[in-house]
């Protein structure tokens, strides 16, 4: 009973996307204010329709209802309660369903938050977010219906997919969603200016929450997933260029992108049409993404089942979405007028800067992923393209981006000069090349290459620091001035010092742990000790335990320094029972500095285990650094501007000259 | 005129990537296939001493006498070799199929126990214990299948463990067929 009401609700839900998606857009277009109201009481009713689905699949989950072959392919009833939750979206049509959520609750959000948008702009952004609407609704319906049922039902569940079943991955989807589906606010924004053919700074501070929202969602969600591949995988690495984490990574350049361009918008009424087109692409990467990972047109390491009639939907859908946009954008764009001039060398020339550079990164992300594509369909030749072609591609472009990162915020608007901005960063310089310097004595000269990118990160950090300790005239003004103006310093300001240090720190983390970890692997029998870097380390015994679903070998090392004992590590094997897989289940052990990162191998004939031990340091500060990166613009949100002093606009824009 | 085709670039550029997608679609293309530069060349030479004492010794006749002919690379040391004997073990014994086993660095006396203990489907089965024909054989890993018809030209190349999948799509096709 309760799954049919899901699905009705579900096919009601497509109802009124539809009504969302044209009456409001007519209205607008006549100016009936009865057509316009409209769209937010539907944007309400289809986000309560959706919820009710979307609980009672939960429902189905969390009670282990075995009649619903959705439940019954990705459940199981031995398992815990939050994998029977997580069981929702762990799978392609729940993860659907998860999509369809999140976008018709961020359109209600548009209709409850947006009582300061005039009424036109309103009722087109929430009938281009109920149309997207309509997409993954009739998607769910036609092509991969949560609700479907079994009969007979059968007695249990085939399980989720044991590398799914882990606190980390449980809530990475979300996360990611929350982010990719964020961006479709900003497109429905962007769609309906080019609609009203008007793009201001009214506009761009409309769309600055949302895109904002989105990022820091997306961002956590990324720093979620990368994390989970760190303790999972078992290779010590963090990022594996894989498909799946290239398909989050190019939305996540685009909307960077995207966020700092329509400052100029906001400010200087500039690059107003690179906007709406970053605006565009951002969403159309995070839909690229779901194509790619659904489709079965490249493989990865991914959970879903790949099936080629789905694949098309997809494509044809991308294609209405990112086709219709850019169409419209050929079409409207080149009429929006272009408002400030400024100078190359300002802080418009600095944020261009960053936008080429930020969406050449994302390019070279796309090249890479569709390569052995394109390859394989040309010609035949099956290649894979991997960390090699990134590190000389991505890493390089980093440098630049990074370099004039600390240097924008010291460029004033429309013209500036270069020599003062640089000059202010010289102790930021020199205590980042001392720091490359140091690093690169300090592991006796082995990779120079690395030293620079750890000096890169230090500027970032340092750099920001500066920047920030100049606006707060710290040192050169008595202490209770500088204190006043860090009270009087709008959240925005201190969000964008906040991410920017934390990026630093990300890549500090990154760089130390790719260039300078330490790994050892070796064949080791209960009692014996090996020493690395500087521990001893002992096998003590290898043993069997059963979790709720899952035998293990659970391997008890004694870890000890300078002969005192240290910590305890036990990394597991595990063997899922229902879906007879195998998962790693690393031991990590950290003091925030480094991790000391231990995997349990296969176990040979001689009554050997394989061991491999891996010294990362400061790996914690990757994730550390990206979850402060998305507390920056969470502060950023905060920011009173946006809230109150509702952006109104002015008369039609005269252009001053 | 030139400032519109700027701005109709992107559209373009979808236009091409859609285009490279739904022809990997409408081709049913299979991504996870990694590609064998054996396929379509005749085998590559075949020359071990016997696994169980009083075998002749493996030679390159064995895969040229008319007939279709699987050789499987295993070790008792690995466990999805394991989890595909029962498939050739079904092959060897049900659909009377000509199997080759090539036992990779592995103690002859470790091979034979786990053929003892698991049941033998091989009607040839040889030992690699350094490894070197396997080098020739572009071995990546154990366990691989390759499938070999009449005339000694290399058919299909499985890396890791057949599946039941691979058993009834591709090999008892390819059995078939070739006779």
């Amino acid at each position: 009973m309760i799954p049919e009401l899901g699905h009705f609700s579900l096919i009601l839900a497509l109802a009124v996307a539809l009504v969302q998606g044209t009456l409001p857009l007519l209205g607008a277009s006549r100016g009936d204010a009865r057509l316009m109201a409209l769209g937010r009481t539907a944007a309400l009713t289809q986000a309560f329709l959706v919820i009710l689905a979307f609980g009672a699949l939960t429902q189905a989950y969390v009670t282990s209802d075995f009649s619903v072959a959705n439940v019954v392919a990705n459940s199981h009833s031995a398992k815990p309660l939050i994998y029977k939750i997580s069981g929702v979206w762990g799978n392609h049509e729940g993860s659907m369903l998860l999509w369809a959520l999140i976008l018709s609750l961020f359109g209600a959000a548009v209709a409850i938050f947006g009582a300061n948008l005039p009424d036109t702009l309103r009722s087109r952004v929430l009938a281009i977010q109920a149309l997207i609407g309509v997409g993954f609704l009739a998607f769910l319906l036609f092509t991969s219906n949560p609700f479907e049922r079994l009969s007979p039902a059968p007695p249990d569940g085939n399980g989720l997919n044991p590398l799914l079943q882990d606190p980390g991955l449980a809530f990475h989807p979300p996360l990611l969603y929350l982010g990719y589906v964020g961006f479709s606010v900003t497109y429905a924004f962007a769609i309906a200016a080019l609609l009203e053919g008007r793009v201001d700074a009214a506009w761009a501070r409309w769309v600055r929450p949302w895109t904002l929202a989105a990022w820091c969602f997306l961002t956590l969600g990324i720093a979620l997933g990368s994390w989970w591949a760190y303790y999972i995988l078992g290779w010590g690495g963090f990022w594996f260029w894989d498909p799946v984490e290239n398909a989050s990574l190019m939305p996540w350049l685009a909307g960077t992108a995207l966020l700092h361009s329509a400052i100029v918008v906001e400010k200087r009424d500039s690059l107003k049409s690179w906007t709406v087109l970053l605006a565009i692409l951002a969403f159309s990467l995070s839909l690229l993404g779901t194509f790619l990972v659904r489709s079965g047109v490249l493989t990865s390491v991914h959970a879903f089942a790949q099936d080629p009639a789905r694949g098309m939907f997809i494509l044809a859908f991308l294609l209405a979405v990112t086709g219709g946009g850019l169409a419209l954008y050929a079409w409207r764009a080149p009429k929006l007028m272009p408002g400030g001039l400024f100078q190359p060398i300002s802080r418009e020339g600095a944020l261009i800067l960053n936008n080429l550079l930020l969406c050449t990164l994302a390019a070279t992300v796309l090249l890479g992923t569709l390569y052995p594509l394109f390859l394989d369909l040309l010609t035949g030749n099956k290649v894979s393209v991997g960390p090699p072609f990134f590190n000389a591609t991505f890493v390089p472009i980093c440098a630049p981006l990074f370099a004039a990162l600390c240097v924008g915020p010291f460029l004033g608007w429309k013209r500036a000069e270069l020599w003062p901005a640089l000059m202010q960063l010289r102790v930021a310089f020199i205590v980042s090349v001392i720091a490359a310097i140091v690093a690169s004595y300090a592991v006796d000269g082995r990779a120079t290459l690395a030293a620079i990118a750890f000096g890169f990160g230090v500027w970032l950090i340092v750099g920001s620091l500066v920047e920030f300790a100049g606006r707060l005239r710290l040192g050169r003004a008595p202490f209770a001035d500088s204190l006043r103006r860090l009270k009087a310093t709008p959240r925005a300001s201190l969000g964008m010092t906040i991410a920017h240090t934390a990026l630093g720190f990300v890549v500090l983390g990154a760089v130390a742990t790719s260039a300078w970890h330490l790994e050892l692997m070796h064949t080791m029998k209960p009692g014996e000790t090996v020493t690395f870097a500087g521990y001893q380390v002992t096998l003590q015994k290898v043993e069997e335990v059963k979790g709720a679903n899952y035998i293990a070998e659970r391997a008890t090392l004694a870890v000890a320094y300078d002969g005192r004992p240290y910590t305890t590590m036990q990394p597991e094997r595990r063997l899922f029972l229902v879906q007879r897989r195998q998962v790693a289940e690393t031991a990590i052990h950290t003091n925030l500095l480094r991790d000391f990162y231990v995997t349990l191998g296969e176990g040979d004939a001689n009554g050997g285990w394989v061991i491999r031990l891996y010294l990362n340091p400061l790996a914690p500060w990757i994730w550390l650094g990206a979850a402060c990166c998305a507390l920056g613009g969470f502060v950023s949100l905060s920011d009173r501007r946006l809230r109150i002093g509702a952006p109104s606009r002015r008369p039609v824009a005269q252009p001053a000259e | 005129m030139q400032r519109r085709l700027l701005f109709l670039l992107p559209l373009l550029t979808l236009a091409l990537m859609a285009g490279f997608f739904a022809w990997s679609l409408l081709v049913g293309r299979d991504p996870a296939a990694i590609g064998s530069v054996l396929v379509g060349r005749p085998a590559p030479r075949l020359d071990l001493p016997a696994l169980r004492a009083g075998d002749p010794p493996l030679t390159d006749a064995l895969l040229k006498s008319g007939k279709p002919v699987l050789v499987n690379f295993f070790a008792s040391w690995c466990a999805p070799c394991l989890a595909e004997h029962p498939l050739f073990t079904r092959l060897g014994e049900r659909e009377g199929a000509v199997i080759i086993g090539i036992a990779w660095k592995n103690k002859r006396d470790e091979a034979e126990a786990w053929l003892k203990r698991l049941g033998d489907p091989f009607k040839s089965a040889g030992l690699d214990l350094d490894g070197k024909t396997g080098l020739d054989w572009g071995l990546s890993g154990v366990p691989e299948t390759y499938a070999i018809d009449g005339n000694g030209i290399v058919r299909m190349h499985f890396r890791g463990p057949i599946t039941e999948r691979d058993l009834n799509e591709s090999i008892l096709p390819f059995l078939k067929g070739a006779e």
